[in-house]
């Protein structure tokens, strides 16, 4: 039976992204339904009623939601190829963290950065960089987060990139300059076709929020 | 080759005692240290550096955090006995979906209902509640969140029942009033041994509260 795989989504959500790159990893033929966040169509209530958010997978009817949570999945049934975790356990606790820790710190930050002014935008992008330090530290002299091979904590971080320029434009700030590595690693990671392929362009993101905030009336 | 297992941890919290529930379901023998977290041990400090948080998993030397994720390693290592999680992959999104809204939903809330007075703190109340009956509905009439069987989701939640006695005595609500059925459940927990050793008694998690809400000027 051949599968039935949707992707309901937003294009410039890095959560999205993560399940895009995800399944082009594997290699997987999907239908992409990019959805209007300020009208939720009927089946993005269906599927995810709880959260009410993209990105959801659906599988042959049944849905998926979470963006790690649906990577791990398409990792666990997708598993003859281009494995995302480790195999071993501890290993894979060790990713599990990482991808955890992006998932809490960087979010959260990029929301501090985005939604406040003066002394708390200054504390926010401090922090930004803090974060970014730590993973620069973990990341080490590998050439990516999971090692030899792009993973599961390269996958749940390399979306954010596509948001550096508006970051930096907004924000004011280098990041090149300050995490050299990050940004060796990020173009290293965009030297792969499923990364390349699914990132959309910085530009485009920063006219996106720019869009956002004249809308929302922020900063 | 024998296991060494130290777990640092701090006797309320409901993290804690989720990983001393997965050990316990496992029948693993371990070391448990007790953190003073006004003066966290140079051990908690090295093992786990990025949060400083317990509980901490030593295995063999080796650190893991969060609590969920030391969960899933348990596991995934001890897997010849009580596996926590469905090994249908479909099964498995859902189990770590409906621990990752737990995770969401309920923690920060619960804090409000004892910290927090007045208006705040009838938001966080009526968010309990509500929390609470979406987390029913997910029940239905399954005897646990995993089925037949125990599992991850079960653990997840199952903790924080040791602060219901605290939230209802601060918040002046009944929670079984409005969730007899996750009452119903918690009790069906509290009758496995791995749970009842676990948990401590409500009281005393309340005694605890009141007395650090006079040590950090909370009242």
């Amino acid at each position: 039976m051949a599968d039935e795989v949707v992707l309901l989504d937003f294009w410039p959500s890095m959560f999205g992204m993560r399940v895009r790159i995800a399944l082009a990893e594997k290699g997987i033929k999907y239908e992409y339904k990019d959805e209007d966040l300020r009208n939720k169509s009927p089946l993005l209530l269906e599927m995810n009623p709880i959260h009410k958010k993209i990105p959801v997978l659906i599988h042959n009817g049944k849905p998926m939601c979470e963006s790690l949570i649906i990577v791990q999945y398409i990792d666990e049934v997708w598993k003859d190829r281009c494995p995302l975790l480790p195999i071993d356990p501890y290993q894979r606790a060790h990713s599990r963290f990482w991808a955890d820790f992006v998932d809490k710190k960087v979010t959260e930050v990029l929301l501090k950065m985005g939604t406040t002014k003066g002394e708390e935008k200054e504390a926010g992008k401090k922090e930004f960089f803090e974060i970014f330090m730590i993973l620069e530290g973990e990341l080490g002299d590998k050439p990516y987060f999971g090692g030899e091979t792009f993973g599961f904590v390269d996958l749940s971080l390399i979306p954010y990139y596509s948001w550096f320029y508006a970051i930096e434009t907004l924000g004011e700030l280098n990041i090149e300059a300050e995490c050299p590595k990050i940004v060796a690693w990020a173009k290293r990671c965009l030297q792969k076709e499923t990364v390349a392929k699914t990132l959309p362009d910085q530009k485009k993101v920063y006219e996106y929020v720019e869009q956002m905030r004249k809308r929302f009336g922020n900063g | 080759m024998a296991h060494e297992v130290v777990l640092l941890d701090f006797w309320p919290s409901m993290f804690g005692m989720r990983v001393r529930v997965a050990l316990a379901e496992k029948g693993i023998k371990y070391e448990y240290k007790e953190e003073d977290l006004r003066n966290k041990s140079p051990l908690l400090l090295k093992m786990n550096p990025i949060h400083k948080k317990i509980p901490v998993l030593i295995h063999n030397g080796k650190p893991i955090c969060e609590s969920l994720v030391i969960v899933q390693y348990i596991d995934e290592v001890w897997k010849d006995k009580n596996p926590f999680l469905p090994s249908d992959p479909y099964h498995k999104a859902r189990s770590r979906f409906w621990a990752d809204f737990i995770e969401q939903k309920v923690y920060d809330t619960a804090r409000k209902i004892w910290a927090t007075k007045g208006e705040e703190q009838e938001v966080a109340k009526k968010e309990f509640i509500e929390t609470f009956k979406i987390l029913e509905g997910e029940l239905g009439e399954k005897p646990f969140f995993g089925g037949e069987i125990f599992g991850f989701v079960d653990i997840a939640l199952i903790t924080f029942y040791s602060w219901f006695y605290t939230y209802e005595t601060f918040g002046n609500f009944s929670i079984e009033a409005e969730c007899p059925k996750i009452i119903a459940w918690a009790k069906r927990c509290m009758q496995k041994e791995s749970v009842a050793n676990s948990l401590p008694d409500q009281k005393k998690i309340y005694e605890f509260t009141v007395w650090m809400k006079k040590y950090f000027g909370m009242d």
